[in-house]
């Protein structure tokens, strides 16, 4: 019990802190790559304390649900966006043999519940009742269509490479030649999953200079504080994920497991704020065109040369 | 904790972190009904639309270009979905082979969906 207890805490610690670091992080980097300082005054060092000074001021913003919003809908989407991100920490391995639980269906498990996630932001689109909001509730929705098939067939292959859908199973199985052989499946599998975290450059569904946010338009406050520590949870999860499928986890010299889970962990979200920077948000229907012409013929390639290797070794 | 062994003991847990976050959820959503004024006006529940007086209804017709996507995503992800048991088992003793010209077959029906679709059109707008 007192271990279950354990498990739980180290799993609500990473849900809570990580993506208040990564936003931070994001805040300088972003700040720092475009010739700004970022934020400078809260907390005295170089502003750290900002984003718990936002979130005491999100907790005394007044709660406005517009007059002509779906309201039950509206006040739960949230939460929908939010807890599936929670969820999935359960099943991802931090050392080896610490994880919150070795589901046998681990990897299908994790990859059914982040899709949960952005149902979230389609029913915040719908329920606002707004015409950006649905625009960006439909973009959010097509991106997920798009994007879950390749994010899929790149995770089978991963899959097929270790021989089981065990989470802790697969870093198991990692061996360091694993990083050249599923490296196009890597590349594939990230990139569709920001595309669902809806991160730029696939933020078409938020796109804050011309749908106003999107789905978020008509939130204020505590609620849309739970959005936004969503998209943060979000990243972590992604990283987490990432590390965990392809870049073997816990494995590594000299330094103990989980500070190689975090380390690269921080170094894939990294990449996340490096790629916001980086890149011009895509059109609508380039978005589309990368999935289906360039993602998923990838993810295929990928899936052939697993299979082959794995066969013929 | 005998319960919390074996397979439906494993899901037992998940659902006990899916209460722990919906209880975060409702704690934060808590402290905020404490914490915060409500002054609401009329103008403050409209509709946002840049400031000026809403148009019609929020539910807006558009036209949905991508719907096509949907009906191959439905398609594939099904098929998907298979990929996973078959991953696990396909390199067991006496498949090898057989099972690598399964998948081959496989690749090439989606590889054929998405040519008809760009065939159809359906990949470009303009």
């Amino acid at each position: 019990m007192l271990d279950v207890v354990l498990r739980f805490a180290v799993i609500l610690a990473i849900f809570l802190v990580l993506p208040l670091i990564v936003g931070q992080t994001e805040h300088k980097v972003m700040a720092h790559m475009q010739s700004r300082l970022g934020p400078m005054y809260a907390g005295g060092f170089h502003g750290w304390a900002q984003l718990i000074a936002d979130g005491v001021k999100f907790m005394q913003k007044e709660d406005v649900i517009p007059a002509a919003a779906d309201r039950r809908i509206f006040m739960i989407a949230p939460g929908v966006a939010l807890v599936p991100y929670l969820v999935v920490l359960i099943a991802l391995p931090v050392d080896d043999g610490f994880v919150g639980v070795d589901l046998e269906l681990g990897l299908f498990f994790v990859l059914a519940v982040m899709g949960i996630g952005v149902l979230g932001a389609i029913m915040a689109g719908w329920a606002s009742a707004n015409k950006y909001s649905v625009l960006g509730g439909m973009r959010a929705a097509a991106q997920l269509v798009s994007y879950e098939l390749p994010l899929v067939l790149a995770a089978s292959s991963v899959a097929m490479a270790a021989g089981t859908l065990s989470l802790p199973g697969i870093v198991e199985a990692w061996q360091w030649w694993w990083l050249p052989w599923q490296a196009i499946g890597g590349v594939v599998f990230f990139m569709a999953g920001l595309a669902e975290l809806r991160r730029p450059p696939f933020d078409m569904p938020i796109a804050e200079s011309e749908i106003i946010m999107g789905p978020m338009t008509e939130y204020t406050g505590m609620r849309f504080a739970l959005f936004m520590l969503a998209e943060y949870a979000g990243i972590v999860v992604l990283s987490f994920l990432t590390t965990v499928l392809f870049l073997g986890g816990w494995h590594g010299p000299l330094l103990p497991g989980w500070l190689w889970t975090l380390a690269k962990v921080f170094l894939l979200a990294f990449v996340v704020i490096w790629v916001r920077v980086s890149f011009p948000r895509l059109r609508e229907d380039q978005l589309q065109k990368l999935a289906w012409a360039g993602l998923v013929p990838l993810a295929l390639v990928q899936l052939a040369l697993t299979g082959v290797v794995k066969v013929l070794t | 904790m005998r319960c919390m062994d074996g397979y439906y003991g494993s899901y037992l847990l998940v659902a006990a972190l899916l209460a722990i976050g919906v209880a975060v959820v409702a704690g934060a959503m808590m402290a905020n009904r404490l914490l915060r004024p409500s002054r609401p006006t009329a103008e403050k529940l409209t509709t946002y639309e840049c400031g000026v007086d809403p148009v019609g209804d929020g539910w807006a017709q558009s036209q949905v270009r991508y719907y096509v996507f949907t009906y191959l995503y439905v398609i594939f992800a099904v098929d998907a979905v298979f990929l996973f048991p078959w991953a696990t088992v396909f390199d067991a003793p006496g498949y090898g082979v057989t099972t690598l010209v399964e998948m081959f077959v496989f690749l090439g029906f989606i590889a054929l969906g998405i040519l008809y679709a760009w065939r159809k059109r359906v990949l470009s707008w303009t």
